[in-house]
């Protein structure tokens, strides 16, 4: 009985570690805005300023903030489709044959590939490609570190989503066959309107991991502190500024970055929470 | 397999030396022959796996949804293979409802019942539409109970209302054969009973078989009867015949309750 | 039911033209749409993959795994004269496999037992509250989780770079992993295995040590494995908080260089070039190795 109670609390107080570790983690990244807050206030997260030279330092997150969105964004758009058709070939039109295990494999492993070799296989392969087919001069910018991005989340939406076909039943699948419909107006009609939910959070959790990337995409985006202004101009991202900046950065400049970091820590757990919403209020 | 005064009657589908096999070797259906007497209701029945649905899914085709299914033989509906036809035209002319009711659960009875015309992109006119939900629903007697809901979902509706609008969605084609895979057995009597009834009032427009593993409902509701074991079609003939006359030893096995 | 209006309406559908061309056709545009597509998104794995082995086969060699870095004036000379770049990685290397293990000594006891609870007490509503944190805590960009970590270990802790803040870092990214799929393996054990034992009047922390968690065991190793093969990779984190040693070091207070790091410190070093796709190689290799080790065992759970 004694030790039963001694194991429950031990397990109770390593669960307070999760509460504790994610309120210092808010505290800290707070505590350490604090300088640059006081200095800028909320015109911070508006200002495109960025300038270190002392005397006259200024800073803001605006130029960052749209070049996360701005790449994220299109790292989107290109992984939906090929996510969605992953998807479909795995949970629908070979489901359960050997291809499509070979080929869900193969998609797991995009997953486990660290983030710094896709960067370099972008910096070193795609960016000289995307150069010698005239798309850009030098090959750096939204477009190329989207391209990659787009890569990296694929496996991201397609794992919740294959789960979510998967599920819809064979018996609403026949219903529609039986009724004359095609396979492409089964997955339509019936698959898409039953698995939307799971299919839409899956995406927004992709959405969610192409923010926070840092490593592949500092080394394609440029990182020149400037809005971007098409699709193939260069700029910079959130993570890709603290990573470069950070080693030398001291003071009101330091703040800035953490207060940057605690924007994307925000902007990240939002879209992380809505995804899981979806999932909750279908599920 | 023996018929005998059944062909007085019209018939509507000619089943012709039909063998399914499923990889390769292992043979579902073995060489049945037999005619489907028109707007008579047909039943289906014989112990598990002994083919009957394997049968009953031939004739629309439905199961070659499934991988390694080879068939061979022929399936005429008035005259036509319905092999050679379009899988897309047959499904109209031949519906189906399944065993457990599966109504389209994000759609309202009114779109699940003119769910057929939607998948294939038919376009209507709405009083064309309205005129297709209320004719089918009446048909299945569940106009009055839904008429003021029809742009609900209907998942408050019992087990035996949604296998009616299942099969008010399969008569929105106005089919001309109306196929149903066991389709009471996943509901209680009072909603058995009610089907069953629907049933003999639809074979007077419309040609059904019927798969059923309930021998009672067999005797109780169809003209004609196929008993099947391991396959191949053993008997066919008048339900009366079949139940008090038998003329093969299985099959009188099966239906004193030797087995199956 | 009147009856003639039904024939009408019959005829009418029987009438009504039907574009089956068009509708076949897009039927099969669409498969070969989800083929291409699906075709393009394998074939990144082998071009990847491919790169690297073409570009880093050859600088693999003993001394690759048993020296360290060269200098850059080093590398260029053997550039110039077409030699292989003198010199490995084994600073990396041990650098990550000392980073590795602290960061496991800390967040397997501890993901372990949350995993535990969350496990046990599962119908209430803070257990949901905590296993909701843990997953946000899974989304956290790893750079903002180096950031976090420096203010925490670099600047009060060890007061500079070291291997405990990176230990740190990799450990707060490795915990929600191993929490979530603890609690997933413990999911499978059926409860009538649960039941007999407490049954037979075992005390509870019993139960938990020789029933759950040895049942659990291989759902257990194949979370722990997946996680140690997503941290090996990660560079962002540890630019934040040990920074990199041109040396091999066991001091747990200094810092420590890593595999990822030094791929880092050769991209921006261009005499380093072909170093860059050795260690790559190297290291994708293992992260990959890993991976398919997890798999494998996850496979063999099953059966």
């Amino acid at each position: 009985m004694n030790s039963d109670k001694i194991l429950k609390n031990i397990l109770f107080i390593a669960s307070l570690l999760i509460l504790l570790i994610s309120g210092a983690m808010v505290y800290s990244l707070v505590r350490g805005s604090m300088v640059s807050f006081h200095e800028f206030g909320w015109k911070f997260i508006i200002s495109t300023d960025w300038d270190p030279t002392q005397g006259r330092e200024h800073y803001g997150a605006l130029l960052f903030i749209v070049g996360t969105l701005f790449t994220s964004i299109f790292a989107l758009l290109i992984a939906l489709p090929l996510a969605f058709s992953t998807s479909l070939f795995v949970a629908e039109y070979f489901r359960n044959t050997r291809v499509a295990s070979i080929v869900s494999t193969l998609v797991d492993l995009l997953a486990g590939i660290p983030s710094i070799i896709y960067g370099l296989w972008g910096f070193y392969v795609l960016r000289p490609f995307i150069v010698s087919i005239g798309l850009s001069s030098q090959g750096y910018g939204i477009f190329t570190s989207g391209l990659i991005l787009a890569i990296m989340i694929v496996p991201y939406a397609t794992s919740l989503s294959n789960t979510t076909i998967m599920m819809v039943s064979n018996e609403l699948k026949e219903a529609a066959y039986s009724l004359g419909a095609t396979r492409l107006e089964v997955i339509w009609n019936v698959i898409l309107p039953n698995a939307r939910s799971g299919i839409t959070a899956s995406y927004i959790l992709a959405f969610g991991r192409a923010l926070g990337e840092t490593l592949a995409v500092t080394m394609l985006i440029g990182n020149a502190n400037i809005v971007p202004t098409g699709l193939f101009s260069t700029g910079n991202t959130m993570a890709s500024v603290i990573a470069n900046q950070f080693g030398e950065a001291s003071g009101l400049q330091l703040s800035a970055l953490i207060e940057i970091g605690l924007l994307l820590f925000v902007i990240t757990t939002i879209i992380n929470a809505i995804g899981k919403f979806i999932i909750k209020r279908f599920a | 397999m023996h018929e005998t005064n059944m062909n007085t009657k019209p018939s509507i589908l000619s089943i012709e030396g039909l063998s399914i096999a499923y990889d390769k070797d292992k043979l579902a259906v073995k060489d049945v022959n037999a005619t489907i007497k028109k707007n008579a209701i047909t039943a289906i029945m014989g112990p598990s796996g002994c083919g009957k649905t394997t049968l009953l899914r031939a004739i629309n085709r439905m199961h070659e949804l499934y991988p390694n299914i080879s068939t061979q033989g022929k399936i005429k509906l008035y005259d036509e293979n319905i092999y050679d036809m379009s899988t897309i035209k047959l499904r109209r002319k031949i519906g189906m409802v399944f065993q457990r009711p599966n109504p389209f659960p994000t759609l309202s009875i009114y779109e699940n019942v003119i769910a057929g015309y939607k998948l294939n992109g038919i376009k209507l006119k709405r009083s064309e539409r309205d005129e297709i939900v209320e004719s089918s629903l009446k048909d299945v007697a569940l106009w009055e109970e839904v008429k003021n809901s029809l742009h609900k979902k209907g998942n408050f509706l019992s087990g035996g209302q949604q296998q009616r609008l299942c099969i008010a969605r399969t008569l929105a084609f106005k089919p001309d054969v109306i196929l149903l895979d066991e389709p009471t057995s996943a509901l209680d009597p009072i909603a058995t009973a009610k089907i069953e009834d629907l049933l003999i009032d639809l074979k007077e427009n419309y040609t059904i078989v019927l798969v059923t593993h309930n021998m009672s409902q067999a005797a109780r509701i169809s003209d004609n009867a196929m008993y099947m074991y391991m396959g191949e079609l053993i008997e066919y003939d008048e339900t009366t015949k079949i139940f008090t006359n038998p003329k093969n030893i299985s099959t009188q096995n099966y239906i004193t309750g030797r087995f199956g | 039911m009147n009856q003639t209006n039904t024939l009408e309406v019959k005829k009418r559908i029987d009438n009504i033209p039907d574009k089956f061309i068009g509708r076949n056709l897009r039927n099969r545009l669409f498969l070969g749409a989800v083929i291409l597509f699906s075709v393009i998104t394998i074939s990144m794995v082998f071009l990847i993959i491919g790169t690297m082995l073409f570009k880093g086969h050859n600088q693999i060699n003993w001394a690759f795994f048993t020296q360290t870095p060269p200098n850059t004036f080093e590398a260029m000379m053997a550039k110039s004269s077409g030699k292989l770049i003198p010199g490995g990685i084994v600073n990396g290397i041990l650098g990550s496999l000392y980073l590795v293990s602290i960061a496991s000594i800390i967040a397997i006891p501890f993901g372990v037992l949350i995993g535990i609870y969350l496990y046990e007490n599962s119908k209430k509503r803070y257990a949901g509250v905590i296993r909701d944190i843990t997953d946000i805590l899974q989304g956290v960009p790893s750079i903002v989780i180096g950031l976090i970590v420096y203010l925490w270990v670099v600047v009060h802790v060890s007061h500079g770079y070291s291997v405990l803040a990176g230990s740190v870092a990799l450990a707060l990214m490795m915990l929600p992993l191993i929490i979530r799929s603890t609690e997933e393996s413990l999911k499978m054990i059926p409860d009538t295995l649960k039941e007999a034992a407490i049954a037979l009047g075992t005390p509870y922390y019993k139960v938990v040590l020789r029933v759950l968690i040895p049942t659990s065991f291989t759902g257990l190793i194949t979370g722990i494995l997946l996680a140690v093969s997503r941290i090996l990779g990660e560079t962002a984190p540890l630019m934040l908080t040990t920074l990199g040693n041109p040396s091999i070091n066991w001091n747990i207070v200094k810092p420590v260089s890593a595999v990822p790091l030094l791929i880092w410190q050769f991209y921006n070093d261009p005499n380093m070039v072909d170093l860059i796709w050795s260690s790559t190689l190297f290291l994708m290799g293992f992260v990959l190795l890993l991976n398919l080790l997890s798999k494998w065992i996850g496979a063999r759970r099953k059966m």
